[in-house]
């Protein structure tokens, strides 16, 4: 009954890569590939009840204070500052290098894979906004502090390992170097000293 | 010396396009891979402020977005000009990111709660005040890693 001459015809597919590219043109459309990037902080763990009046007492040496008023100006300790000075200080007073009585004291401190070491541990550095100062201003000194500690551990990585960046070092190394430079950036509690408009 | 025989009606052998699908297949799935559905409309408008020594974001699946600024054009009518925060899809109090930050880390596998994250994307000239109140909150739901969202800064 010629049944054997019989085939399936050919499924045309020839439109499969319109709907394909309808497809990914929606995907295009509705997704978005913005890679995040920003600055990680932590933040304290809230206060508890009884410990309110507590504080924690600093000697004054070991605080750098960087206040930021209303107008969005800034003084490091005491003296008016501008932007572009408060890596430099930042890093004299993290590392403290020649031992100067002003900036914070050295405590010996043993250390994994560098031995023992004059470290500045109780150093803070405590950035003081007012409720008025801008954010980005706020956000470039906390950009400028991490450069700081940034640079300062890359020339540690250099001096110790010939790493020429802290980033490259090993886990144990980073480890090293973190406990050589803590990062102690206070998020002190704002304060208003001028009136917000 | 049919070789160089020119008068037969040559064709030019039609392009065999049955593998297109497959590669379009291949560029959908990677963009279905590498991006992420947009969530929410945004209501605030805001450029975040710009700096040198970023990190990535680790986990996208683990952070939640808290948006700071004004309102849009288009919403600054009926909201005013105020700096306005705002959470999922709607402005929200300062105390209700308390409520935000519960629920989202909820939503979260037990594996992933200590990667959560809060990104914080906020406007420049917001006044400070409005992000320590909103950091403060955070301190009291526990959810203390904080990203100030920024682009990188040209040089």
């Amino acid at each position: 009954m010629g049944k054997k001459n019989r085939k399936v015809p050919g499924l045309n597919a020839s439109s499969t890569a319109d709907i394909a590219f309808i497809l990914l043109i929606f995907f295009l459309t509705a997704t978005s590939m913005n890679t995040d990037t920003g600055l990680g902080r932590t933040l304290p763990k809230p206060p508890e009840e009884d410990q309110l009046d507590n504080e924690i007492k600093v000697k004054e040496r070991n605080i750098l204070n960087i206040r930021i008023n209303k107008d969005n100006l800034l003084m490091i300790g005491d003296d008016y500052s501008n932007i572009d000075e408060i890596k430099e200080r930042a890093k004299e007073f993290i590392a403290n290098k020649e031992d100067r009585a002003n900036l914070p004291e050295r405590k010996p401190k043993t250390i994994k894979l560098l031995g023992q070491r004059m470290v500045t541990t109780n150093h803070v550095i405590s950035v003081q906004a007012d409720r008025g100062t801008s954010y980005w201003i706020y956000f470039e000194v906390q950009d400028a502090l991490v450069a700081a500690y940034n640079e300062l551990r890359d020339e540690l990585a250099y001096e110790e390992f010939g790493i020429k960046k802290y980033a490259f070092c090993s886990k144990e190394q980073q480890e090293a170097i973190r406990e050589y430079y803590p990062q102690k950036i206070s998020e002190a509690e704002p304060k208003q000293y001028g009136k917000v408009q | 010396m049919s070789r160089f025989n020119k008068n037969g009606s040559r064709e030019m052998p039609e392009l065999n396009t049955s593998s297109l699908p497959d590669l379009i297949f291949t560029i959908l799935f990677f963009f279905m891979m590498v991006t992420s559905m947009r969530e929410e409309t945004l209501k605030v408008k805001y450029t975040i402020p710009s700096g040198t020594q970023l990190e990535k974001l680790a986990r996208k699946s683990c952070t939640s977005y808290i948006h700071i600024g004004k309102p849009t054009d288009a919403l600054i009518s009926q909201y005013g000009s105020g700096t306005r925060i705002q959470l999922n899809d709607k402005y929200a109090e300062t105390h209700e990111v308390y409520d935000f930050v519960y629920a989202d880390r909820a939503e979260l596998p037990e594996v992933d709660k200590p990667f959560y994250t809060i990104s914080l994307k906020c406007d420049k000239e917001t006044p400070m005040g409005i992000i320590t109140d909103v950091k403060q909150v955070l301190r009291k739901a526990y959810a203390l890693k904080i990203v100030y969202s920024a682009s990188k800064a040209q040089e």
